[in-house]
């Protein structure tokens, strides 16, 4: 008797469910997929995590708002854990079998670089989120970072400027792999168009995921004591960080004697890092979680609350927001309103309809996706560190500056065309 | 609150308007808290000039990035060149103390040179200065600034005083007047310079020294473990770098337990003993479960061991998540200690270099002079013989390898100490564990030592010479080549027990 009830049970449970999918399917609208391809694990999972909680945030809000032209988004999340040839398969999956309509992700520029052949092949669609080193336009990428203009440059210039210390020394310091060396060829350019001798240039560079900087930072006292006002350019990329500052602060390196700026490190990067003996050491990024702007308290506040409901580790009792999370919220907002331009999920169209986007940026300006050449026009903003781990803004462009991804300083680079170059160009 | 805050602050003011002579000019006040940066370090000086006491607390306030003008709260925008200025400001202030070690102290933080419109002030100091070593060092200090003076005879001389020096400071200094147009300037700087180079190159050498026995110590700690497992068992347990992790999550795991508790700045009293307990247990449950039943079958071993190292880094994910996790350093293990003017040594180093020579110790205490050493040392030199005079030899392989593992665990709560926390901690030093101990000679534990010295001192040296990613593949390019030519290791085992 109980067994039959019991089962009568669940087949009116069953149809009631039947009757709820079927109705939901009804009224259920268009769901569109969107990829997140970025490291969750490895020694990039330190940066790279919260731009996935970054891109989910966002797809939460836009869907409560009625979805794109309608349609739900769905996010489709891959783990590629710091591992190159592996980011590769994974965006070939999220094209080929999930059909994703546009993929956030990658950080590391090998990593960008090993997923291009693919973004090229399958005709995808990239939004990258970080800056980087340029000399690349692809028809299938946004860059929603910083090119080497709208950061590395600028703060090169800070420095030698009388407010930024005036250096004339240079210690350029990177993980070994495209992104610092390419930006250290660039500086390295040009350094020499301003006058700076060889002599006064040391490069060195750690393998990644590095974690003895006894030397390096050894090295560097050595070669500030060889001359005049030295300044340390870092490119050094993931977890190394950490141990990095750990050691430039036990060892006593003040910021006022040599101070170090850094591309790829920001407020993520130095949770956990006791920043008091780090104070003044720079970063330069077209966005600080300090600037003070309404849409920057809207995006911080809409970060908090997000990171408490969903229980994210660090964030739910300390929440923090960079550079790359406001670029990958631009990069989904723009999208979002392009596909709302263009009518259509087809990358070719949507392509077309990003040019010129503008998107009021937490960083307090209007980012507008520049007409031809798939870059952001970004404000560049370089920050001190303070002893609470947040930047205190130094200095600051006037206002939004265009991307060079074709750095004037690279020989030949003249030649090239500032927008990508389609099939038909190619084969030609 | 804020209110409150203010008006006390006000009030403070107004205190010591009307008890202090002096009142800061107003005027300096207002540029202070302009946008232009000159200005304000105009107005530094000219606040330190006038010798007012009250200066300090307001370039005190002003570094921290806000003053008070007319009783409101001004906030101004300080960089590294205004904040360095105000460091310097500050420590000119207390030249004028009262109290001699803060005096020192200052004049410490001065050696580098200042400020030309410091100049006066630290003349002034110095001539007043009782203390020898403080006048000294304020002769140090004028003759940093002095040297860039118009005047050629001021500029030899403080080439000359410079040359005293043993500060790196000076040594910049002494390289830009190497360059001075006047040829007798240019001689004494290079001479001057010649001499302070040589005070710092016994710097240099030290602090390489120290990089070279810190990277020992902590290539000891990872291999002393393994030196027992693998060196006197013979397994090759390749989850050995994932029990340094078990280690080092432990650690972090007891640092959560401490936060807030207000003995945060000793959870590693207990973080010691808790990560070698946890890992010992987790080594001696793979010892019982798996490892006994592959002893003589190094290949199985090799494979079973790996496979349970992946099975404990994705076990750690599960748990912690794949991010890294944050341990922090307590109090007494951040920061450095100055032995000489360019070479700082690293508390949390320093403490690491103690800790494996006291675990060095323990383990030497442990094999050779106690019942359980005795029982080791036994099994693992004859096991037949052993088990013939009644040692239980199947405990003692427990307890043993329970020991390496815990070893390990000890060298994960130091490293969680120095680098990252993460699941693939391990995977980083397995490889460098096996190289010192296959280096040292397998079964000898003074051997693991002398190779964990020499591969630091060695991969430290070509660091230096060759930066970290040459010098990493030109170790590695030399084991080979010293283990092909001996394949027995540094140190070899003679004896009978010895097979091979």
């Amino acid at each position: 008797m109980k067994r039959r009830s019991f089962v009568s049970a669940l087949a009116v449970a069953a149809s009631i469910a039947a009757i709820g999918t079927s109705s939901t399917s009804f009224a259920q609208q268009k769901t569109v997929k969107v990829g997140i391809l970025h490291s969750l694990s490895g020694t990039m999972a330190i940066s790279e995590t919260v731009l996935k909680d970054t891109v989910l945030m966002a797809i939460d809000e836009i869907n409560a708002k009625g979805g794109v032209m309608g349609a739900k988004i769905e996010p489709v999340v891959v783990d590629p854990a710091s591992n190159w040839p592996l980011f590769a398969e994974k965006a070939r999956q999220l094209l080929t079998q999930d059909k994703v309509a546009v993929v956030f992700g990658c950080w590391t520029s090998v990593s960008r670089k090993s997923v291009l052949p693919v973004f090229e092949e399958l005709n995808g669609l990239l939004f990258y989120p970080v800056q980087y080193e340029g000399e690349e336009i692809s028809k299938n990428v946004f860059y929603t970072g910083a090119a080497p203009n709208q950061q590395a440059i600028p703060a090169v210039e800070y420095l030698m400027s009388k407010d930024g210390g005036a250096a004339k020394r240079w210690v350029l310091l990177g993980t070994d792999y495209v992104y610092p060396r390419t930006t250290n060829k660039i500086l390295r350019a040009f350094l020499k168009s301003k006058g700076v001798a060889d002599a006064d240039i040391m490069e060195e560079y750690t393998p990644f995921g590095h974690s003895d900087y006894q030397t390096i930072i050894a090295k560097i006292k050595k070669f500030s004591a060889e001359g005049k006002k030295t300044a340390v350019v870092s490119t050094i990329n993931g977890d190394s960080n950490v141990p990095f500052y750990k050691e430039l602060g036990n060892q006593g390196l003040k910021a006022t004697d040599v101070p170090v700026v850094a591309f790829s490190v920001g407020e993520e990067e130095l949770r956990g890092v006791d920043t008091k003996p780090l104070v003044g050491h720079l970063a330069a990024w077209n966005y600080f979680m300090s600037i003070k702007a309404p849409a920057n308290d809207a995006f911080t506040k809409k970060w908090g609350s997000y990171a408490k409901t969903k229980n994210i580790a660090g964030h739910k009792e300390k929440p923090l927001t960079n550079d790359p999370m406001e670029a990958t919220y631009i990069g989904m907002y723009m999208w979002k309103q392009a596909v709302e331009k263009a009518k259509s999920f087809d990358v070719d169209k949507v392509r077309v309809a990003m040019a010129g986007q503008t998107f009021t940026a937490p960083s307090g300006i209007t980012s507008t996706m520049d007409a031809k050449n798939h870059h952001l026009h970004n404000a560049v903003f370089i920050g001190e560190v303070k002893a609470d781990g947040q930047f205190n803004v130094v200095w600051k462009t006037k206002g939004p500056v265009k991307a060079q991804p074709w750095s004037p300083f690279i020989p030949g680079n003249d030649k090239k065309k500032d927008e990508p170059a389609l099939m038909a160009d190619k084969k030609s | 609150m804020r209110s409150g805050k203010t008006r006390a602050a006000l009030a403070a003011l107004f205190t010591c308007l009307s008890f202090s002579s002096w009142a800061l000019d107003r005027a300096q006040l207002e540029k202070l808290a302009s946008d232009d940066n000159d200005e304000k370090i105009a107005a530094i000086a000219a606040l330190v000039a006038e010798g007012d006491p009250k200066a300090a607390d307001v370039l005190r306030q002003a570094a921290e990035g806000e003053i008070e003008l007319d009783g409101k709260k001004v906030e101004i925008v300080v960089n590294n060149r205004v904040r360095g200025r105000i460091a310097e400001a500050l420590s000119v202030l207390k030249l004028l103390s009262s109290n001699s070690s803060e005096r020192l102290e200052a004049a410490k933080a001065l050696a580098g040179g200042a400020d030309e419109a410091m100049l006066p002030l630290i003349l002034k100091a110095k001539e007043k200065e009782t203390d020898a070593e403080i006048k000294a060092l304020l002769e140090m200090t004028a003759a940093g600034t002095q040297i860039k003076s118009e005047d050629k005879a001021t500029r030899l001389a403080a080439i000359r005083t410079l040359g005293e020096s043993a500060n790196p400071n000076a040594k910049a200094l002494l390289v830009e007047a190497a360059g001075d147009a006047d040829a007798e300037v240019k001689s004494e700087a290079r001479r001057s310079l010649g001499a302070v180079e040589a005070r710092l190159v016994w710097g240099e050498w030290l602090g390489l020294a120290f990089a070279g026995v810190s990277l020992g110590s902590i290539l000891l700690l990872a291999a002393l473990g393994l030196a027992i497992t693998y060196g006197l068992m013979g397994v090759i347990n390749m989850a050995h770098g994932e029990l340094i992790m078990i280690g080092a999550y432990t650690t972090y795991v007891v640092q959560n337990f401490f936060r807030g508790t207000g003995f945060f700045d000793w959870y590693l009293l207990a973080a010691v003993p808790a990560s070698f307990v946890a890992a010992a247990l987790a080594g001696m449950a793979l010892e019982r479960s798996v490892i006994r039943w592959l002893y003589g079958r190094p290949l199985e071993t090799l494979l079973a061991t790996w496979g349970i190292s992946l099975v404990l880094i994705q076990a750690v994910r599960t748990l912690f998540g794949a991010q890294n996790v944050q341990v922090e350093n307590p109090a007494f293990m951040s920061g450095g200690i100055q032995v000489l003017s360019n070479v700082v040594l690293p508390w949390s180093r320093v403490w690491i270099i103690v800790f494996a020579g006291l675990v060095l110790f323990l383990v030497y205490f442990l094999l050779t002079r106690t019942r359980l050493g005795l029982y080791i040392r036994g099994v693992t030199q004859n096991r037949d013989m052993a088990a013939c005079v009644g040692v239980p030899t199947a405990r003692i392989d427990t307890w043993a390898f329970g020991l390496g593992s815990g070893i390990a665990g000890l060298a994960g709560c130091a490293l969680s100490q120095l680098g990252n926390v993460g699941p693939d901690l391990g995977q980083g030093y397995i490889v460098d564990s096996f190289l010192v101990v296959v280096f040292g000679g397998v079964g000898q534990l003074a051997g693991t030592v002398y190779a964990a010295l020499t591969l630091g001192f060695a991969n430290k040296l070509l660091e230096s010479w060759s930066g970290a990613v040459l010098a990493k593949i030109a170790l590695l390019v030399f084991i080979i080549i010293f283990i092909q030519r001996r394949p027995q290791g540094l140190f070899a085992l003679k004896g009978r027990a010895l097979e091979a």
